[in-house]
């Protein structure tokens, strides 16, 4: 007799306890009865970037990223032009000939493109440190700003470089 | 007992800190050479030179290069966290970035100095 109510009472614990879980895995009681592994199987699993749209604020949340390390990669490269620009003018101006020509012209656009987006992206950042642009409606246009800002920034200092 | 907010109990908060403080610093010293260079449309070593001759100019060359050797450092160490998982690579890795880090440090003082 005690051991029937046990068993019942275990069953009851065991329901309840998959009935919860389902609600975090999507996984019915049925299912579950069916086929044991059905919890791994069947839960939403998607790793594939390359199928995923990326929202304007993960875009320009990436982007961000991705000019972040093209500008770590350029400190040496900076202080060598410093430190060559500063040694005389004799390096002064062979620097200023080299930096001139019409591919390091091209390779100077592309490092302060990296730049402006990095700097107009930061101070979006910094903006919604001060709750500016928190909610997803203005994050989404202060993404689209950022972009359309950089852009225009960038297409300048390609008219100032030529 | 007062807990020290910025404390090593907290390196995130720390971290988060370093990242703003150094991005407003750059920011400035950025606005403030480029506004040098549209004020100056043809810049010669004289002008170049005597701009980095001020003390005040090496101060703040110096505040923002060890701003932006920080603000890298941060973000350096955000992207190997999230990309590079072995344990062993990622220390390495890390400890290459800081040796060059502190080299960009003392090379600029070098640069800074023979101004």
């Amino acid at each position: 007799m005690y051991v029937r109510y046990f068993s019942m009472l275990a069953v009851a614990i065991r329901t309840f306890a998959l009935a919860y879980s389902a609600g975090y895995n999507r996984v019915t009681y049925k299912d579950k009865q069916r086929d044991p592994s059905a919890v791994s199987k069947q839960r939403p699993k998607n790793l594939n970037l390359f199928s995923i749209r990326l929202p304007i604020p993960a875009i320009v949340s990436i982007l961000h990223r991705i000019s972040g390390v093209i500008l770590f990669l350029l400190i040496p490269f900076l202080l060598w032009g410093l430190n060559l620009s500063l040694s005389s003018p004799e390096d002064f101006d062979e620097l200023h000939l080299f930096l001139t020509s019409p591919l390091m012209k091209l390779l100077i656009w592309g490092c302060l493109s990296a730049f402006i987006y990095h700097f107009v992206a930061g101070i979006r950042h910094l903006l919604m440190d001060v709750h500016l642009g928190e909610n997803l409606q203005s994050g989404r246009l202060s993404a689209k700003l950022t972009l359309f800002i950089s852009i225009v920034m960038i297409i300048l200092v390609g008219i100032w470089l030529w | 007992m007062v807990k020290s907010v910025l404390g090593v109990h907290h390196p995130g908060l720390r971290d988060w800190v370093i990242q703003r403080v150094s991005a407003v610093v750059m920011t400035v010293y950025t606005i403030g050479l480029v506004l040098f260079l549209v004020m100056n449309s043809r810049v010669e070593f004289a002008d170049w030179h005597g701009l980095f001759s001020h003390w005040w100019m090496k101060l703040a060359t110096l505040l923002c290069v060890l701003s932006l050797l920080l603000h890298a450092w941060v973000g350096v160490w955000t992207v190997l966290t999230d990309y590079i998982k072995p344990f062993v690579l990622r220390l390495i890795l890390e400890v290459l970035v800081y040796l060059a880090l502190i080299t960009f440090f003392f090379a600029t003082l070098l640069i800074l100095w023979g101004v």
